[in-house]
């Protein structure tokens, strides 16, 4: 399994600009690239994404293990469409360029490479803008900046309990998996399923209560600091949006709506050279 | 019906994401259809949505899964993310039913919690799911209901038994040490 990504404050433009306005980039490209089918404008969303990833300094070593990771799963869902609808790109694209037959039902033709290639670059585009946004983010500017752009604080104040209690609950989670290793219970590939099932159980139920204890014990805690007493609350890392916070959000929108413009130039958002 | 946000639910909240992002780690793989696992995950989202109510559970099932899959797989595939949001409302509506805060999770409430995982499951991975991969990413229908159907199966089945116990043995431990009209009954 990946290690999980995580904050590191490398001291880039990227890292100094506001949470939320990551998050508005993040969320405009990730939807564009969801909506967008057309390969040019894809790859010059590659080009961006990966210009972004080496300007926030990240090193590739920071994020390997769940890059490769990322490209087994799409791989195998690669094959598993052409599995399942080898003629899905003649269907989509409405002619038929046969390259060679495997058997009479998997033709290879161009039209489905051409689709499984979007589905690929597709991803490609997202996967550095989400380890950027999740490596130059600080969780709790992130929270106390959505606040300050509108967000209710107490739905904020949950992401940041979420955030700052990953890796407590990620601790217990490995201490108890190791204890319960200890006493002999297998979790890895060598048990089989019915008993891999089983043996989770005894790592989740001490772990959820364990997670309900904390919870009674952080609401208690709070109940007696009057959490949630007054309509507003005040945020220790919060700060408001700066000149290059609104540069990057106005260039992140004007990208967006110029990449669009461009996928739905001829009516439908699939590009379509075989016509 | 206005549901509660206070205290209890915005620590819940945040302590659940924060369950629910650890425990993507253990997936059991179905191999049988690609890219489908068993996901122990799925069980504490249904337990916690029928402690908490819908409004936690569907934050859980949301944020837990966006953020769960970008930290360790380092993309978010929102047309399976969506669908949680209807588990843990689905589940959560029916907090009352459960009572297991109360310490009556027992018989009815028990098969009244699987008729209704089982549903909500139904609804989010046979129908929700499949529709938006065709609708946002263009994929072969074939290939998404095939894996939705498994979604549904393992989720269903995980909840069924994992979910099911969780709720019993909370119902058991924590209700009943709090609750002294057990007692005065007797």
């Amino acid at each position: 399994m990946p290690k999980m990504l995580s904050y590191n404050n490398k001291g880039t433009w990227i890292h100094n600009l506001c949470g939320v306005t990551k998050l508005v980039f993040f969320l405009l490209w990730t939807i564009t690239a969801m909506i967008c089918y057309d390969i040019r404008v894809l790859s010059v969303m590659v080009v961006i994404s990966v210009i972004i990833f080496i300007v926030s300094k990240t090193s590739f070593s920071q994020v390997k293990g769940v890059f490769t990771f990322v490209l087994v799963f799409l791989c195998i869902n690669l094959f598993a469409i052409f599995l399942f609808a080898p003629t899905h790109g003649t269907e989509l694209y409405g002619t038929e360029h046969v390259l060679f037959t495997i058997t009479k039902k998997y033709v290879v033709t161009a039209e489905q490479l051409f689709y499984e290639a979007h589905v690929f670059i597709k991803y490609i585009v997202i996967v550095p803008s989400v380890f950027t946004f999740l490596v130059t983010t600080n969780p709790s500017e992130f929270a106390a900046s959505l606040n300050r752009v509108g967000i209710g604080y107490k739905g904020c104040y949950a992401l940041a309990l979420a955030l700052r209690y990953i890796p407590d609950v990620q601790s217990d989670f490995t201490k108890i998996r190791n204890s319960q290793a200890a006493r002999g219970i297998e979790m890895s590939k060598k048990a089989s399923l019915i008993n891999r099932i089983r043996h989770t159980a005894t790592i989740i139920f001490p772990l959820i209560f364990t997670s309900m204890d904390r919870i009674d014990v952080i609401s208690n805690a709070m109940e007696l600091r009057c959490f949630g007493k007054n309509k507003k609350r005040t945020w220790y890392m919060g700060r408001p949006l700066k000149a290059a916070d609104y540069i990057v959000i106005a260039a992140t929108v004007i990208l967006s709506v110029v990449a669009l413009l461009i996928t739905f130039s001829n009516g439908s958002r699939f590009y379509n050279p075989f016509i | 019906m206005k549901t509660k946000f206070g205290i209890k639910e915005v620590v819940a909240t945040g302590i659940g994401v924060a369950l629910f992002v650890v425990l993507t780690e253990i997936q059991v793989p179905l191999v049988i259809v690609p890219n489908t696992a068993l996901q122990p995950r799925m069980a504490v989202l249904a337990f916690l949505s029928a402690v908490f109510g819908p409004l936690v559970g569907a934050i859980v099932g949301f944020l837990g899964h966006a953020l769960g899959d970008a930290l360790f797989y380092g993309s978010v595939w929102w047309s399976w993310v969506i669908p949680e949001i209807f588990v843990g409302v689905g589940v959560g509506l029916f907090v009352k039913k459960f009572a297991i805060k109360e310490g009556g999770f027992n018989g009815k409430s028990i098969v009244a919690f699987n008729i209704v995982q089982v549903i909500a499951n139904a609804v989010a991975w046979i129908i929700v799911a499949p529709v938006l991969d065709i609708v946002i990413y263009a994929e072969p229908s074939n290939k998404v209901f095939a894996q939705g159907a498994f979604a549904f199966l393992g989720n269903a089945i995980i909840v069924a038994i994992l979910g099911t116990l969780l709720g019993i043995g909370y119902s058991k431990i924590f209700a009943k040490s709090g609750s002294l009209e057990k007692e005065d009954a007797e």
